[in-house]
This record gives C-alpha cells, sequence and structure tokens, in this order.
C-alpha cells in the first residue's frame, strides 16, 4: 500500500473510479505516513486528521451516489501554511500568527473543495513567504527528502518536500520571487507559477501584492495541469484578478504538438551557475532540438537589475502589507504593553522573526520620505525595463529555456547571509517582475544525487502552451519516478 | 561591509513600529548595509522617460454590483481577537 503514496492524481483518480481504492484508504495511508516521517521532514506544520478522513469519507459516499466531480475528488491535497481554510490554523509559519484560525476560505481552497479534493494538512514555509530555504519558519525548518542535512529550498519548502517525500499527492503554495519553482527544483517536484491575475489571491497572506500568486506542486505535468484547471479563473474577491477563458488545460496537453521556438537568455547561463546543472539544462536543450524545436539566444539586458528592483518592490509592499499586524485585531499581543502604541511596538517586536523584521525596515526605508523617488520609484521604472525585456523576446520566440536554481539544495545554516540567500533567486525573480507564468519541470541529478529543475517561462496566459511544452519533455524522462532513498526506506519500515 | 551611510536604523524601525535589541540592530546595520550597496547599482540604470510599472497587467475601474452579501457574523470576525468585550476588540487605553 506504501506504493500509493508516490503515484499521480492521473493515476489515483483512476484507482478511485475503479473502485479498487476508496479516499478514506488513500488519506489514512496518508496519515499513516506522515505520522511516522514528518518528525524528520517537518514538511507540516499542522494537520488534522480526522477532518482529512471526514472529507474522504464524504467523497467516498459522493462517487458511491454517482456525483463523483472528476479527477481531484477524494485525493489528499495540502496547502502551504499562507491559504485560508475555515476552520483550520493559517499560521504563516510566524509566532504572530500561531494561535490564528481562518475565520473563510481562501478563493482556491474553495475551489478545490468544490473539485472534491481531501484539503489535507498546513504546510511549513518561510515565515510571511519571506525566504528561499524555509529555515526562517518560526516552527522549525524542513528538509529535503533527498537528503534530510540539506534545506528543501523555499518559501514553499513544505509544499515541495510533503510531494517529494510522498506525504501528499499534489500541494499548493504562493510564488513572490521563486517560492513554488526553486522548492520544486531542489525536491525534484513540479512547481507551476501562474501568470499574475490568473488565481485568485482572495485568502493568501499577503507578502507583495504585485508579485504573488499561487500554484500548484505535483509529480507530473499532467497533474499540474488538473490542478491549475481548478483553481484558475476570474474572482471578484481580488480586484487583480483577470478575466479569460479558462482551457481544459489538461486535454489541451496532447493538443498542442509544436515544435516551439525557444530562447535562451544568455544572461541566465553565466557565472554562479553550477556546472553540473549547466550541463542537465544543456542536455534538456539538446532534447528539445532532436525534437525540430528552433533554440536560439536571446538577451535580456536588464536581467542583472532583476535583484535590486525585486528587493526594492518587495520589500515595499511588504512593509505595507504588514502594518496591520499591531497586536490589536488578531494576532499576537504583548502582554506587557503600558498603551496603545507601547502595544504596537511590543506586539511587532516580539511576534516577527529577523527576516521579516530586516525586510519590514528596508521596505520602509525605500519607502520613506526622501528616498522614495530614488529606491521605490527608480525600481518600479527598472520594473519596466525588465518587463520589456521578456515582450521584445517573445516577439522572436515562444517559450525562455533557464535553469531553475543557480545551485542545487544547499546544507542546513549553510547561507547565513541575508545576501547570499537573496542570489538563490536570480532565475526566478525576473518571471514575478514581468508577471509572466513559469514552470520548474526536474531534468536530472547531481553525482550526488541531488535534484535539478529545468524552468520554462511562458507568454502571459499561455499556460496551456507552457504545461504542453513542459509536457514533452517529461514524457521522454523518467525523473519524475526516481524517489528519496530515505522515503523507500520508510516505505518499506 | 559598511553600514549604509544614509540608513538611519532607528528612526525606519521606529516608522516601522519596531524596536530593536542591541543585537538585532548590529546585525541588521551590517546586513541591510550590504543589501543597500548592492542596491545602489540601479542607480547606473537610465530611466529617464520610463513610466513606473505597479501591476504588470494594469486592470483599472474594477467594479461590482452593488449587491448586499451576508459578511461574516460577529463571533467568527471577533474569534482571533486577543482580546475583546461586548462584542468590541478591547485594547488598552488610548486617552487619559
Amino acid at each position: 500500500m506504501s506504493e500509493l503514496v508516490f503515484q499521480t492524481i492521473t493515476e489515483l483518480s483512476g484507482r478511485l473510479a475503479t473502485g479498487e481504492i476508496s479516499s478514506a484508504e488513500l488519506t489514512r495511508t496518508f496519515i499513516a505516513r506522515t505520522k511516522s516521517l514528518d518528525q524528520r521532514v517537518h514538511a507540516f506544520n499542522s494537520f488534522d486528521a480526522g477532518d482529512a478522513l471526514a472529507q474522504a469519507v464524504a467523497s467516498d459516499e459522493r462517487r458511491a451516489a454517482g456525483q463523483s466531480r472528476g479527477p481531484l475528488d477524494g485525493i489528499p491535497v495540502g496547502l502551504k501554511d499562507v491559504i485560508a481554510v475555515t476552520g483550520q490554523p493559517l499560521t504563516a509559519s510566524s509566532r504572530m500568527l500561531a494561535n490564528f484560525v481562518s475565520p473563510y476560505d481562501a478563493t482556491v481552497t474553495a475551489r478545490l473543495k468544490q473539485a472534491g479534493a481531501v484539503l489535507w494538512g498546513r504546510l511549513n514555509c518561510d515565515e510571511f513567504a519571506m525566504g528561499s530555504s524555509t529555515e526562517n519558519s518560526a516552527f522549525g525548518p524542513a528538509a529535503n527528502p533527498w537528503d534530510l542535512a540539506r534545506v528543501p529550498g523555499g518559501s514553499s519548502g513544505g509544499s515541495a518536500a510533503a510531494v517529494a517525500a510522498g506525504e501528499a499527492v499534489a500541494t499548493l503554495g504562493s510564488d513572490t520571487g521563486g517560492s513554488i519553482r526553486q522548492p520544486a527544483a531542489l525536491c525534484g517536484v513540479v512547481g507551476l507559477k501562474p501568470t499574475y491575475g490568473l488565481v485568485s489571491r482572495y485568502g493568501l497572506v499577503a507578502f507583495a501584492s504585485s508579485l504573488d500568486q499561487i500554484g500548484p506542486m505535483t509529480r507530473t505535468v499532467e497533474d499540474a495541469a488538473i490542478m491549475l484547471g481548478a483553481i484558475a479563473g476570474h474572482d471578484e474577491n481580488d480586484s487583480t484578478s483577470y478575466r479569460s477563458q479558462i482551457p481544459d488545460y489538461r486535454a489541451e496537453l496532447k493538443r498542442r504538438p509544436g515544435p516551439w521556438r525557444i530562447g535562451l537568455p544568455r544572461e541566465y547561463f553565466g557565472e554562479g551557475l553550477d556546472p553540473e546543472i549547466g550541463a542537465a539544462v544543456e542536455q534538456a536543450v539538446a532534447f528539445y532540438r532532436a525534437q525540430g524545436c528552433e533554440v536560439k539566444p536571446v538577451s535580456l539586458p536588464h536581467t542583472p537589475y532583476c535583484l535590486d528592483t525585486y528587493y526594492i518592490i518587495a520589500t515595499a509592499e511588504a512593509s505595507s502589507n504588514l502594518a496591520r499586524f499591531d497586536g490589536v485585531r488578531y494576532g499576537h499581543r504583548s502582554k506587557d504593553a503600558k498603551d496603545a502604541v507601547d502595544l504596537y511596538f511590543k506586539s511587532r517586536s516580539e511576534g516577527f522573526g529577523p527576516e521579516v523584521k530586516r525586510r519590514i525596515i528596508l521596505g520602509t526605508y525605500v519607502l520613506s520620505s526622501g528616498y522614495y523617488d530614488a529606491f521605490y520609484l527608480r525600481a518600479q521604472k527598472v520594473r519596466t525595463l525588465i518587463r520589456r525585456d521578456f515582450l521584445k523576446a517573445y516577439e522572436e520566440v515562444d517559450a525562455l529555456l533557464t535553469p531553475t536554481s543557480p545551485v542545487p539544495a544547499f546544507k542546513l545554516g549553510e547561507k547565513s547571509d541575508p545576501l547570499a540567500l537573496y542570489l538563490c533567486d536570480i532565475y526566478t525573480i525576473g518571471v514575478n517582475l514581468a508577471g509572466l507564468p513559469a514552470i520548474s519541470v526536474p531534468c536530472g541529478f547531481t553525482r550526488a544525487g541531488l535534484p535539478i529543475g529545468l524552468q520554462l517561462i511562458g507568454q502571459p496566459f499561455q499556460e496551456a502552451d507552457l504545461l504542453a511544452l513542459a509536457h514533452v519533455y517529461e514524457r521522454a524522462h523518467d525523473w519524475c519516478r526516481r524517489r528519496p532513498a530515505f522515503a523507500a526506506v520508510a516505505s518499506s519500515g | 561591509m559598511s553600514s549604509a551611510p544614509d540608513l538611519n536604523l532607528d528612526h525606519v524601525a521606529h516608522l516601522a513600529r519596531l524596536t530593536l535589541t542591541a543585537e538585532e540592530r548590529a546585525q541588521f546595520a551590517q546586513q541591510l548595509g550590504d543589501v543597500l550597496h548592492h542596491i545602489e547599482q540601479l542607480s547606473k540604470v537610465d530611466v529617464t522617460g520610463i513610466e513606473p510599472t505597479a501591476h504588470a497587467f494594469p486592470i483599472v475601474n474594477v467594479w461590482a454590483e452593488d449587491i448586499p452579501r451576508p459578511g461574516l457574523p460577529v463571533e467568527a470576525a471577533l474569534r482571533n481577537a486577543p482580546a475583546q468585550r461586548d462584542h468590541m476588540v478591547a485594547v488598552p487605553k488610548v486617552v487619559d
């Protein structure tokens, strides 16, 4: 039965449909596995086994009555602990929200419920999604299932590790500067950041509102297509939600045969790229060439400015968004405040961890009187130039191909300097600034056995093309079938 | 690296309603100094005549029909309040 935990949504939905297994059996398997494994992985901040099982039983009853709701009905899906589920904890991995219970569902939550998914657990992440290693979680870091001494990436590290360790079939993460794609790459799973505006942010704990997007983390591209189909689409509760027709992403995978014109941005293959990752990505390039795709170099000349632009805009928006945590209406309230103003200072200083404080301070600084034009306004203008680079490249090519991360999973505690950690995001942040869709798919392993991720960047709202392009690669390779040795041992035990 | 010359950490922390410990102060001054030095290279970019981008896909004038809908019940809205009294959030005295 332990093999169940490494199957895809497609495979499991088939077995549920034939009655070979029930959702209750499947959910019990994941509960048991998570109870036995997660002390070492720490992918979960918490889970509610009774609630998950009740959802599974309801799914089985629907199916018995001939009212199954499709491929996600009865499938255990984990949510990053920044996405609201009514009656469940919502901590953002922060002491500030340690005791917070969601009074309502995020739109993605409501849509997954509508699709019949069994919502399973609250997944660990960097505090308020700020980080690239999940080491900033106030409840302790998560580990990489491929090497427990290493980080799973971040900020959606728990969402990636849960899939890689066989603790969830699929999960949702959120991506502000690479927080879905980088952990997907480091854990050997698929991670999709949709176009800004395709998926509602209602009920997502806000980090940087002009960059945040929710997206799926799965074993396969087909599973990502199924998940995206369930969560995408206009929502009047998010004023930045885009009105567009949502295609059947899964059906479209086979209807878009290519060949594509693929661009290799030369700025993404320079100094700092791990040679083993570079070699694996070159192999992927050779594969697409062999499929008849035209592959050519392109230039995104403002790439060197992406990191700085991002850390001005993201921290500015974060400092504004996190002003709501003042100890008054919800969240941590200091016990020894003298007066109302002291309550703000003490509650915030006690509730936020160091990285969140650093970013609030940086964001406050770049927005403060006398510095706004020099930093924030200038960064917004450079953002325009960065976005134009991508749109210009798309006059010549259909998609861009790059590494997802310059380095494979690093050791816990190895990167203690914030700037060194920020540099982990150099290949992913441009996509957020430009609002584009991008996917990370497994494309090999280092000699030390650590997963490598390939990033494919698509055109706005053309997720169907992007998924099809990734699917062509995935079908010809078996990287997604590999399992961490730790997880295999854990299965037999 | 040195701390950024213009970053008055105490002033900015005050604006952000944060009190830093001496240890945090020393650490942040150095770390944020490094980040700000890195950010300085943005001044090299020619942004003459370039419009700022606030959102990648600007959507303006988003209207919704003015239809009344039930909101959160008071009990649910106050469920996470650190202190409450008579269906209100209780706070320390603001005015003497």
